[in-house]
């Protein structure tokens, strides 16, 4: 699995498209420290870019990535390797070539400004550290619907659509509900629906460790109880961790149970 | 020319005899106490406490006379009872620390109280741990400056304010510096009296509190870090210029709170990184002018009843929301502000945006009817659901408008 996965991310991180995502990361947060020096400025403005751009691009590049290494593993598969070896091992290279362009791109400005005398050194690694977990999760779920569906049309619809769901349908559904029953006291499944969607879940620990909390008022509360205590914080975590089980365990049992 | 010693003892006496005398209070002098000294001093004199610790307290001044302090003089109260009370006019006190009152529920105890007085003036002292710190009733024409005052309160029900107006006019309050107590300045049926140039923070519920006074002005002054940082309610003719408020951060914490006033002229002040930066109820004719918002949770909110306001020629920069309105029926004047959030063009090149500007955005909206949807606050949806709503306005009010909004910020002298 080792020789696989390194093999993959070696492939990977050759590749121009791993350069150009690094690149981007790197320019944009150059960019932004030209425009404003504040880096709790700089912190927020990424994390929405991070919120937004690292599924959609973790999720693609799983996809593409599965399709055009394809024959490569038919090659694999015809020699003696377990399935369960190749396919983690391949998209364990997808995931780490993916973080680590993240973190490249997003680290050498930050050091070049001086994150690490700064204050904000905490909120830096949370966001660094979302933005490593939701790369992991979206390049599992984008490598599980590649497996998934043969049709390279299908697969990509599928997995555009699952990025939506999460990034913008889901916050609107949750909107919806909490306009309904606004009436009632909505606190706890404010909670508990923000953490289920790895998204939101992301976009709020950063939110709370910015301090953005008094803002929300009681829900702000809520919230802060929770995730400031060090139970909430172990959920949130093994939530996100659980959001890269889930996939990497689907991806598993396909590949188990594939016709190649 | 040498005199001998005889000419100037007689000198001394006669001087002694025509002038207000001196009495000085030491541990090792005749008089070792300020009490016995208050007790032989007559209208006029002055008291000179000479540095060491005093422990005295129910210390009642009804002379006309001048209390001051040397370089270490403590006056402590040992937590038993109020320390100073002055029940005489034109006392001054200066120079002295004043520390350790003591808390009590029954009675307002405070470190300097003066009583229907007149013409007092309390200038540079130190109160620390005083449970009220200054406390002003029933008096005018006073001057309570240079002092700084800071207490030891922990919460709401058992601290007092630092410094404690009641039913006074004509009082200056300058230059202090009051921290840790419940409010920092209080005012309440204070008429006709100004307040400039003071440090208020770190207290527990306002900086600066007024409360039925009318006329009155503040400026100059900070309030950084207070539960809240200035409430005036219930109060006509409040003018505030030059002020900063800043880092009132918290939950249902303001820079500034309007409650039931009417004509006021808030003008060239700084709100910033306040949770609410001015919080309005009910309050009418009321001119903000040349103000700075940045970095507020809200830079102004307007509740109900608050009519023929006019927010003219500000600077909003960078606020999570410029402005909620409660009810859109209220007739309120924007004109020509500056807002960091408006993406409008110029095409005339006369520095005024050629589209009008909407401050409310529908999460606003979405917010103020159901605050839990705060949490989607920053995510993709609530971006995409404001824009289609900038696009084509149906739910935010159609009369809070900036028909005139600025493209480049105002330039400020610095305050």
């Amino acid at each position: 699995m080792i020789r696989i996965l390194k093999y993959s991310f070696f492939d990977l991180m050759r590749s121009r498209w791993t350069i150009v995502y690094c690149a981007f990361y790197g320019i944009l947060t150059l960019a932004l420290f030209g425009l404003n020096s504040d880096i709790s400025k700089v912190i927020i403005t990424l994390m929405n870019i991070v919120l937004t751009l690292v599924p959609l691009i973790a999720m693609i590049f799983g996809v593409i990535f599965y399709y055009n290494s394809r024959e490569f593993v038919e090659l694999l598969l015809a020699q003696p390797i377990k399935r369960k070896e190749i396919f983690i091992g391949q998209y364990l290279g997808v995931a780490f070539s993916l973080s680590l362009s993240l973190l490249i791109g997003l680290g050498i400005p930050f050091i070049f400004y001086g994150i690490l005398s700064s204050t904000e050194i905490f909120n830096y690694l949370t966001l660094l550290l979302v933005g490593v977990m939701l790369s992991m999760i979206f390049a599992g779920i984008g490598f599980l619907i590649a497996l998934k569906y043969q049709n390279k049309i299908k697969g990509f619809g599928i997995a555009i659509f699952t990025w939506l769901f999460m990034a913008i349908i889901y916050d609107g559904l949750f909107l919806l509900l909490l306009a309904i029953y606004r009436d009632y006291p909505l606190e706890q499944f404010s909670l508990f629906a923000a953490v289920l969607n790895p998204i939101d879940l992301s976009r709020i620990l950063i939110l709370m460790k910015l301090d953005i909390s008094a803002l929300m008022g009681y829900t702000g509360a809520v919230f802060q109880k929770f995730l400031g205590s060090q139970l909430g914080m172990t959920i949130a975590f093994a939530t996100l961790l659980m959001w890269v089980i889930i996939p990497v365990s689907g991806i598993n049992y396909i590949s188990k149970r594939k016709d190649f | 020319m040498v005199r001998s010693p005889g000419h100037i003892i007689v000198f001394l006496l006669l001087a002694q005899c025509v002038a207000a005398k001196q009495i000085i209070v030491c541990p090792g002098c005749p008089i070792v106490s300020v009490n016995e000294a208050i007790k032989v001093a007559q209208h006029g004199d002055e008291i000179l406490i000479r540095s060491g610790t005093y422990e005295e307290y129910g210390i009642v001044i009804d002379k006309q006379i001048k209390i001051s302090g040397e370089k270490g003089t403590v006056v402590d109260g040992l937590n038993k009872g109020e320390i100073f009370t002055v029940i005489a006019d034109h006392v001054e006190i200066s120079n002295l620390t004043i520390q350790n009152v003591g808390t009590s529920y029954t009675e307002d105890r405070a470190g300097i109280r003066i009583r229907k007085s007149r013409n007092f003036k309390i200038t540079s002292n130190r109160l620390i741990n005083t449970f009220f710190g200054i406390y002003l009733e029933h008096s005018s024409y006073g001057k309570v400056a240079g002092n700084f005052v800071e207490g030891e309160a922990e919460e709401e029900m058992s601290s007092g304010n630092a410094i404690h107006a009641w039913y006074c006019n004509q009082i200056e309050i300058t230059d202090n510096e009051v921290r840790n107590h419940r409010d920092g300045i209080y005012f309440e049926f204070v008429d006709s009296s100004y307040i400039k140039g003071n440090l208020s923070e770190e207290n527990l519920r306002y900086g600066l509190h007024f409360m039925f006074s009318n006329d009155d002005n503040y400026f100059q002054n900070v309030f950084r870090d207070n539960g809240a940082g200035v409430a005036v309610m219930f109060s006509k003719n409040i003018n505030m210029w030059d002020n900063q408020f800043i880092m009132n951060w918290g939950k249902s914490s303001y820079g500034l709170l309007l409650k039931e006033i009417y004509d006021a002229e808030i003008v060239n002040n700084r709100f910033q990184e306040n949770t609410i930066g001015i919080y309005v109820e009910g309050s009418t004719r009321i001119n903000y002018r040349n103000n700075d918002f940045v970095q507020n949770g809200w830079a102004i909110k307007i509740s109900g009843g608050c009519l023929d306001n006019a927010i003219s020629q500000n600077n909003f920069i960078s606020n999570t929301f410029d402005l909620s309105v409660r009810n859109n029926k209220n007739k309120n004047l924007f004109d020509g502000n500056y807002w960091s959030s408006y993406t409008g063009y110029d095409l005339d090149k006369d520095g005024i945006g050629d589209v009008a500007y909407r401050p409310v955005k529908l999460f606003n909206y979405i917010v103020d009817t159901s605050p839990e949807s705060m949490v989607l606050m920053r995510s993709l949806f609530v971006d995409l659901v404001n824009f289609s709503e900038k696009v084509s306005p149906i739910f935010t009010p159609k009369n809070v408008i900036d028909a005139k909004p600025h493209i480049r910020p105002f330039k400020r002298k610095a305050i």
